[in-house]
This record gives C-alpha cells, sequence and structure tokens, in this order.
C-alpha cells in the first residue's frame, strides 16, 4: 500500500482500498445499520463465507463499542443453495453457525465482501428461508462492482466499484490473506 | 474424487476427509427445522437392492431424499431378477430410466465394480458380498473422529489412534472397507479373531492381526465388533458359539479393561448375547446409534460430492 493511501499499482493488480480505507468503510457502514435498525435492535448479522464472515464479526464488534450492544453474528454457507453448482465440481462446504437466538423474526443483515452478479445473494437469500422466518432480511458489501444479473441490490455498500466483466475484484482480509486490501486485476486471483 | 464409490481404496486421504468434513457440515441441517437441501434438485438415485438390508437401504434413501433427489427403490424380491432376470439386464433398466447415481448391494463380492462398466451415473457400493461396504467404513469413521475429537474434529484426520476389529472378518466388508479407510486416514489398525475366521491374505492388509482380544483391550482407543455372519457360514468356523463369545464376545468385564475415553462400535444388526452383550449394546460408551444417525450424514456426503458438481466430471477430474 502506498503510505499516502492512493492506490497503488502492484504485482497483484491496482490496490483499490487500502487497509485504513476499509476500516471507514465499515465504520461508517457499523453507523448506517445502527441508524437504519434504530440501534441495533433486534439484529443479526450472518457473513458469508468465506471473507463475509469477518467481515460480520468487525461489523459486530463496531456496533459493540459504538452502542454497546452485543449484536449476534453468525456464519451462513450458500454452497448447497447456489445456481451453478452444475457446471462446475462438487466443492468442499463452508461452515453455517447460526446464534443460539436464531433468526426467527430478527433483521437479518448479510454480510458479503464482494456483490456482483447478485447469484450468491440469491442462494443466500433461499438457505435463510430453510433456517428460519426473519422479519427483514438487509444486505451489507464492502465492495459494489456492477453488473448484476438478478434483481438484488444492497442496503449497505462500503465502495462501489464500477468494473468491466474482464476484471477481477479481489478483498483481502487479514484474517484470511494477513492484510487488508482490495485489488483489481485483469484476470485470475494472485497466487 | 473418482465418478464411482466402488471401494475404500478408491479414496486418498484428501477425499476422504472431503467426505468427512462436509458431513460435519451436513450434521447441523438434523438440528434444522427444515432438513432438506435443494441440491440434487432433478437427479434420480436408483437404490438396487439384492440383498436383504433395513439400515443400509434406509439410510441411502433419507440421505437422497434431504438432497431432493428423486429416489426409485430396487429390491430383487417381487422383480423381474425373482424371474431370472441378470444384473446387466436390470441395470440397463435401470439406465434407460435415466439413473444419475446407483447404489448397489449385492450378494456377488464384484457386483458393483461390474455394474459401473454398465452404467453411465455414478455406483455406489452399499456392500457387495464378502468383499467391501466403502460407506459403512466412512460412517464410522467419522463416528470415531466425533466422539474422539468432539469440537477439534474438522479437517483432522485419525492419525494415531488405535483401533480393534474383532471377530468375523473372514465374511464382513465392513471390516476390509474399515482397514482400508481407517489406515488411509492414518489409524492403526489390528484385527482380533480366531484364526479360522481370518482372510488368508490378511497379511497384505495394512494392519496388525492378533488371536487374542483381550491383551489387546488396554491398548485401543476404539473396539469394532463384527457380527457373526452365520448365513454365509458353510462350515464349522468355531466349536460352538458359547466358546466365541466367551473369548471374543464383548462383555461388561471387557469393557472396563479398556481405557476410560474408549468406545465400543458395532455396524450392526446385532447378535445380542454372542458378539456383544445388552449392557455393553445399550452402554454409553456404544456409539451403535450415533453410528446409523452419522450414516445418513456421511452418505449425504458422498451423494453430494459424486452428483452435486459438474455433469462431466472427467472433463474436469
Amino acid at each position: 500500500m502506498g503510505a499516502t493511501g492512493h492506490p497503488v499499482a502492484g504485482r497483484d493488480g491496482l490496490a483499490v482500498l487500502d487497509a485504513e480505507e476499509i476500516r471507514r468503510s465499515l465504520t461508517r457502514i457499523a453507523h448506517e445499520i445502527l441508524e437504519r435498525t434504530h440501534g441495533g435492535d433486534g439484529v443479526v448479522l450472518l457473513g458469508i463465507p468465506t471473507r463475509g464472515v469477518p467481515l460480520a464479526r468487525r461489523l459486530a464488534a463496531r456496533i459493540g463499542e459504538f452502542e454497546g450492544v452485543e449484536v449476534p453474528c453468525g456464519s451462513l454457507d450458500v454452497t448447497m443453495h447456489r445456481d451453478d453448482l452444475r457446471f462446475r465440481p462438487a466443492r468442499a462446504l463452508g461452515r453455517t453457525d447460526l446464534p443460539p437466538s436464531g433468526v426467527d423474526g430478527k433483521t437479518v443483515v448479510l454480510v458479503d465482501d464482494v456483490l456482483y452478479s447478485g447469484r450468491t445473494v440469491r442462494a443466500a437469500l433461499d438457505a435463510l428461508t430453510d433456517l428460519g422466518r426473519p422479519r427483514a432480511v438487509q444486505l451489507a458489501v464492502l465492495v459494489d462492482r456492477g453488473h448484476r444479473e438478478l434483481p438484488i441490490r444492497a442496503d449497505y455498500v462500503g465502495k462501489n466499484l464500477p468494473t468491466s466483466q474482464r476484471e477481477v475484484v479481489h478483498v483481502l482480509l487479514a484474517e484470511v490473506d494477513a492484510q487488508d486490501a482490495v485489488m483489481i486485476s485483469d484476470e485470475g486471483r494472485p497466487s | 474424487m473418482k465418478r464411482h464409490l466402488i471401494s475404500a481404496a478408491d479414496l486418498s486421504r484428501g477425499d476422504a476427509l472431503l467426505i468427512l468434513d462436509t458431513a460435519e457440515e451436513l450434521a447441523s441441517l438434523a438440528d434444522r427445522p427444515i432438513k432438506k437441501l435443494p441440491t440434487l434438485r432433478g437427479r434420480t438415485v436408483v437404490n438396487l437392492f439384492f440383498e436383504d438390508s433395513t439400515r443400509t437401504r434406509i439410510s441411502f434413501e433419507a440421505a437422497a431424499k434431504r438432497l431432493s433427489a428423486d429416489v426409485i427403490n430396487f429390491s430383487a424380491k417381487g422383480s423381474s431378477v425373482a424371474k431370472g432376470e441378470s444384473l446387466k439386464d436390470t441395470a440397463l433398466t435401470l439406465e434407460a430410466m435415466g439413473a444419475d447415481a446407483v447404489v448397489i448391494r449385492h450378494s456377488a463380492s464384484g457386483a458393483a465394480h461390474r455394474l459401473a462398466g454398465w452404467v453411465r451415473g455414478s455406483v455406489v457400493n452399499a456392500g457387495d458380498g464378502t468383499h467391501e461396504h466403502p460407506t459403512q467404513a466412512l460412517l464410522d469413521a467419522f463416528t470415531i473422529r466425533r466422539r474422539l475429537k468432539g469440537a477439534t474434529a474438522r479437517g483432522t484426520a485419525l492419525d494415531g489412534i488405535r483401533v480393534t476389529i474383532v471377530g468375523d472378518v473372514l465374511h464382513s466388508r465392513v471390516a476390509r472397507s474399515n482397514v482400508l479407510l481407517l489406515s488411509t486416514l492414518g489409524a492403526e489398525v489390528t484385527l482380533a479373531a480366531p484364526p479360522t475366521l481370518l482372510p488368508l491374505a490378511v497379511d497384505t492388509w495394512p494392519c496388525a492381526v492378533s488371536y487374542e482380544l483381550d491383551s489387546e483391550l488396554p491398548k485401543s482407543d476404539v473396539v469394532m465388533m463384527l457380527r457373526v455372519q452365520q448365513e454365509r457360514m458353510t462350515a464349522a468356523y468355531f466349536p460352538s458359539v458359547r466358546e466365541y463369545s466367551r473369548r471374543y464376545g464383548m462383555d461388561a468385564a471387557r469393557m472396563a479393561k479398556m481405557p476410560d475415553h474408549a468406545i465400543v462400535m458395532h455396524p450392526g444388526p446385532m447378535n445380542r448375547g454372542v458378539e456383544i452383550a445388552a449392557e455393553v449394546a445399550d452402554s454409553v460408551r456404544s456409539t451403535i446409534v450415533e453410528q446409523v444417525a452419522n450414516g445418513v450424514t456421511t452418505r449425504m456426503a458422498v451423494l453430494y460430492l459424486l452428483l452435486g458438481g459438474t455433469e462431466f466430471p472427467e472433463v474436469t477430474s
């Protein structure tokens, strides 16, 4: 990352958000969630594996800092509900971990790193229906890169990132990738 | 993973761990209000059972249905097999119906392997003669891992865990599959049986052999009792059932010789009072009921990994 916080071109492509900017985006989203849900009442944060899960935990920690409320946090694996299973080899499942209070009657905020076609979110909505009946479902994403293929939109967006479909957006998070950054490049995930 | 599951030897350590970890995730489904996933919607699973079975057939049926597959049950009784139809012709009939997977139980060793050459779908061996029963070995490995490692089970193998398999190894497909799979996963397996109930080539198996049960008990983490398969016995393999039970049966006194954390397993159906005493079968250290529940989850994992992905697995494997 550049010392000034400006995007830098590197081996892995162009950094569009650095650690500081990710931190600020999450802080803002946490405030927005509190605002929209009247102080986080009845909110459950569910991260979509892999990188949605640490993002959900970070949001929960921030909400706890700001308002002193403990927001239940969990993960929701959508693999078994995806619409593209038949086109790729079977893959390992992520974890689904619901907070003990469940999702019935709650306001569930789904958390993911990148919103692109919207298909993951559709799968998440189906997976959620099988787990219970939330009062409302909202969506928080760190990056919205456009190119939706389904009528789905995010309620909380860290950064809108206009991209071409040829490009690939990678969110790197310290919990998984040892650093925080959002990168954009022309081809596959950096090795 | 390969397209078929015929033998536990088809599974690499990585494959086996993938199945166990997938089963671990699917296990939480049992606690949910809706115990069903849409993953195999529109796929057809045929249960082809030429031999009597309750738990395995029901287990595969439940597994396929929880993944939303369509299930066709076929049992040899009351079918054209009773009129003399061959396995191949039966297989071709099923093929014409568009089966994506065929789960086969047959009294002839090698039946599943033959079937795999005749159908386009995946073949899952649910027991062929005295040869193999790989999904039983998978559910046993899953049960061992869950019981002995608890919450830390995910992603781990069975390295260093000592398993003693006791009894009628000669007629047991469960024993063979377990020896192969458990040794792939790093467990140390010992067979304890009378010499007459051990197969001829047992020295080529990846395990130790003992004619004594009592000496093995204190060093076992898992003791797996096998059913004495009287229906397959054509000769006198031991002098009397009572003598067998005295030397190789699991009773409370023998259970007391095992380490405190050790568990007793049995693939079922049990002969209570022969290879296992009722007080052991019903004790908290017995995993017999757990094995049945774990069977559904493990078979779901197998069906998902064989059928859940691309329709052209040979292109990507």
